[in-house]
C-alpha cells in the first residue's frame, strides 16, 4: 500500500533535512562519517517516522519496537532522525562529537534515550538483535526488531554466526536491513595496486548468501521510501523466519560530490563543501514543492 | 566493607565447581523468571546440561559462536532477561571479548558469564583450553565484577549474588572435584574478603581453589613453627583495598597464590593496592608468564609452581 501522496512528499523533506543536518553536524564537529549516514537517510526517515511502534516521549517503554544500527559509525544519520521525530532538541546536534554530549562518534544506548543497543564495532549488531527478537517471544511481547547492517560491517564473521542461529530460531520478529551501498572505507582499491577485477563491491550476491543461511530475501531500492515501507510489512507478514530487506543505496546519496566516492566515507567538511551541500539539498526541497 | 573471619578445615568432603554450576542455575531459574542459560555446545561439560534436561524452556543452544552467544545475551539483557553464558572460560574470555566490551560492559548490561575450565587444571586438554589470564583481561575491563570462587559452596552463594547484582559478572570456575570447606549456610557478599587462618609471620593472599592449597601450606608452615595468616580473596574486582592493606600490616610480609598468571591476575592487584596503601615486601606464586599443557593435574602444579610446597616456601624466603 503506498503513502498518500502528501505524506511521501513530507518524508521526503524530512530525508532532505537529514542531510543537511548530517552535513552540518560534521562540519561544526570537524569529524565524522558521511557517506553511509547519507546512504541510510531515507530508510532512517522512514522508519523512525512511519515503521517503528515508538514513542519519543516515553524511549524505554518496554512494547516498543527495537533499532539497532549495526554500522554505527552512521550514528549523525542516526540522531539526526532522533532529533528530527523530537527525540531531543535538533540544537543538541551541535554536541556531536564533543566532551560530554550524549552524540558521541558511535551509538551508546548507555548516555542517549532511543539508542536501543550500543554499536560501533562492526558485525555486532545482528546478535543482539536476535537476543531482543527471542526475547520478544519468551516473554510473549509483541514488539518487532530491525537491524540496519552495511556491507563493510557484513564482512565480519559475527554477521553470518547471527545470520545462522536466527533462522535455526526461525524467528519472525526480526528484520534485517542490509544498506548496500556498494562502498567501504578503503577496500580492495584500485588505488592500493589491486585491479579492476580484484575491486569489488564489499558483498556480492548477498540474495543468494542469505537466502543459503535461511533467511527470506526481499530487494528494494533503498532510496524508495514506498518500497521501503512497502516491504517492512512484507517482513513483518513473512512468519516462518526472519528477513532481510536488500536495499540497494548509493553512498553518499543526495550531494553530488559525495555520491559513490569512498573518500566521502569519512571526512571533514569544509566550509566550501558545506555551501555547496546547503545549495544543493535546498534546491531538492525547492523541487519537493 | 568487612572481613569475614570463618577459619576452615579441609575435611573429606570433596564436589566439582561444574556440579555446582549446573545445580545452582535451576535453583535460580525456579527463584527468577528472568534468568535464562545460553550455551556454546559444552553445556555437558560445564554442567549447564542439567538446565536443558530439567528446564528445557529456559535453555538456548547458541551453537559453537561464541561471538553471536555474547551479542545475544546482550539483546536479552537489555530487554529485562539475565542470561547465564555456559562455555569455558578460554572462549568467553578470549573468543568474544570485543563483544563483550562494546555489548556487555560499556552500556553495563546484566549478562552472567560462567567461565568453566578456568586454570591449568582442565582433563588433559592443554594450552588451547586452559585459561590462565582471565583475571587480567577480565579485571582490566571497566563495569564488570570478577569472582573466583574457593569451592562448590561459594560457586553456588557467589551465583546466587552476581544474579541479584545490576551488571556484569564474571565468574571463574574450576573442572574437577575438590574439598567443600565452606558451611552450606555461606552467604557470598561480593568484594568481601575472608580471613580463613588466623596467624601472625606471613600473610598469605589467595583466590579460587587455590586458597585450599593455601590451607595446606599454612599446615606446613605451621610445622615449622610459622604462623601464616591465610586471606581467602574471592572477588578480586571490586577489590577490598583497605582489607587487603590491613592484614598485609598484621605481618609485614606477603605472599599472593593463584592458578592464573602471576601478572595482572590477584597478585597483580594486590602488588597494586599495597603499592599505594601499604608497601610490603611481597612474593606471588602463579603462572610465571608462559603457556601451559596437557598432564596430570598433580604433574601441572608442580611443574608450573603452585603446590602448597611453592606456596610454603615463598613464604619462608621472606621470613
Amino acid at each position: 500500500m503506498s503513502l498518500a501522496p502528501d505524506r511521501l512528499t513530507e518524508l521526503k523533506r524530512q530525508a532532505i533535512h537529514l542531510r543537511r543536518l548530517v552535513v552540518e553536524s560534521v562540519h561544526h564537529a570537524g569529524a565524522g562519517h558521511l557517506g553511509g549516514p547519507m546512504s541510510a537517510a531515507d530508510m532512517l526517515i522512514a522508519l523512525y517516522f512511519e515503521v517503528l511502534n515508538i514513542d519519543p516521549n516515553d524511549p524505554h517503554k518496554a512494547d516498543r519496537d527495537r533499532f539497532i544500527l549495526s554500522k554505527g559509525h552512521s550514528s549523525i544519520g542516526l540522531y539526526s532522525a532522533l532529533a528530527l521525530r523530537g527525540y531531543f532538541p535538533i540544537e543538541e546536534l551541535k554536541t556531536f562529537d564533543a566532551i560530554d554530549s550524549r552524540l558521541q562518534g558511535h551509538p551508546a544506548m548507555d548516555l542517549l534515550p532511543g539508542i536501543d543497543m550500543s554499536s560501533g564495532s562492526l558485525g555486532q549488531g545482528l546478535s543482539p538483535g536476535l537476543g531482543m527478537a527471542l526475547a520478544a517471544r519468551l516473554k510473549g511481547e509483541s514488539f518487532h526488531t530491525y537491524v540496519m547492517l552495511g556491507d563493510g560491517d557484513s564482512q565480519e564473521g559475527q554477521i553470518w554466526e547471527a545470520a545462522l542461529v536466527a533462522s535455526r530460531y526461525q524467528v519472525n520478529n526480526l528484520t534485517a536491513i542490509l544498506d548496500l551501498n556498494g562502498l567501504q572505507q578503503y577496500g580492495w582499491s584500485t588505488e592500493a595496486g589491486y585491479g579492476e577485477l580484484a575491486r569489488k563491491p564489499p558483498q556480492e550476491n548477498p540474495e543468494a548468501r542469505w537466502q543459503s543461511f535461511g533467511w527470506n530475501t526481499i530487494s528494494i531500492d533503498g532510496h524508495d521510501m514506498d518500497q521501503f515501507i512497502d516491504a517492512c510489512q512484507q517482513a513483518r507478514d513473512h512468519l516462518d523466519g526472519p528477513t532481510v530487506l536488500i536495499a540497494r543505496t548509493v553512498k553518499g546519496k543526495g550531494i553530488s560530490y559525495m555520491e559513490n566516492d569512498f573518500n566521502w566515507h569519512s571526512k571533514p567538511v569544509t566550509d566550501e563543501d558545506l555551501k555547496q551541500a546547503q545549495d544543493e539539498l535546498a534546491a531538492q526541497e525547492a523541487a519537493l514543492a | 566493607m568487612t572481613t569475614l573471619h570463618l577459619p576452615l578445615t579441609i575435611g573429606d568432603a570433596l564436589n566439582a565447581q561444574r556440579d555446582a554450576f549446573g545445580d545452582t542455575l535451576i535453583e535460580l531459574i525456579d527463584r527468577d523468571e528472568r534468568v535464562y542459560v545460553l550455551d556454546g555446545d559444552l553445556a555437558n561439560s560445564t554442567k549447564a546440561d542439567k538446565t536443558s534436561r530439567e528446564r528445557p524452556e529456559r535453555f538456548l543452544q547458541m551453537g559453537i559462536a561464541e561471538q553471536n552467544m555474547m551479542g545475544v545475551a546482550a539483546g536479552m539483557a537489555s530487554c529485562g532477561l539475565v542470561p547465564w553464558l555456559s562455555s569455558f572460560a578460554c572462549f568467553l574470555v578470549n573468543r568474544d571479548l570485543d563483544q563483550l566490551r562494546v555489548v556487555v560492559a560499556q552500556p553495563n548490561l546484566p549478562v552472567k558469564i560462567a567461565g568453566a575450565y578456568s586454570g591449568l587444571l582442565t582433563g588433559k586438554t592443554g594450552k588451547t583450553h586452559q585459561e590462565v589470564s582471565d583475571i587480567s583481561v577480565m579485571r582490566a575491563m571497566p563495569n564488570m565484577t570478577v569472582i573466583s570462587p574457593i569451592d562448590a559452596v561459594e560457586v553456588r552463594a557467589a551465583m546466587i549474588a552476581a544474579n541479584d547484582s545490576e551488571g556484569p559478572v564474571y565468574i571463574r570456575m574450576t573442572r574437577d572435584p575438590e574439598p567443600v570447606v565452606l558451611p552450606a549456610d555461606y552467604a557470598f557478599e561480593i568484594g568481601r574478603t575472608i580471613v580463613v587462618r588466623e596467624g601472625t609471620d606471613v600473610t598469605i593472599f589467595s583466590t579460587g581453589a587455590q586458597t585450599v592449597r593455601c590451607l595446606e601450606a599454612a599446615d606446613l608452615l605451621a610445622a615449622d613453627g610459622v604462623s601464616a595468616h591465610v586471606v581467602h580473596v574471592p572477588t578480586i574486582k571490586p577489590l577490598d583495598a583497605e582489607a587487603i592493606a590491613e592484614a598485609a600490616a598484621r605481618t609485614g610480609r606477603v605472599v599472593t597464590a593463584e592458578d592464573h598468571t602471576i601478572i595482572g591476575g590477584l597478585g597483580g592487584a594486590v602488588a597494586e593496592a599495597l603499592g599505594e596503601l601499604q608497601p610490603t615486601p611481597m612474593r606471588r606464586i602463579g603462572i610465571r608468564d608462559t603457556f601451559g599443557e596437557s598432564a596430570a593435574n598433580d604433574d601441572l602444579l608442580k611443574k608450573y609452581g603452585i603446590t602448597p610446597g611453592h606456596v610454603a616456601d615463598a613464604a619462608r624466603e621472606l621470613l
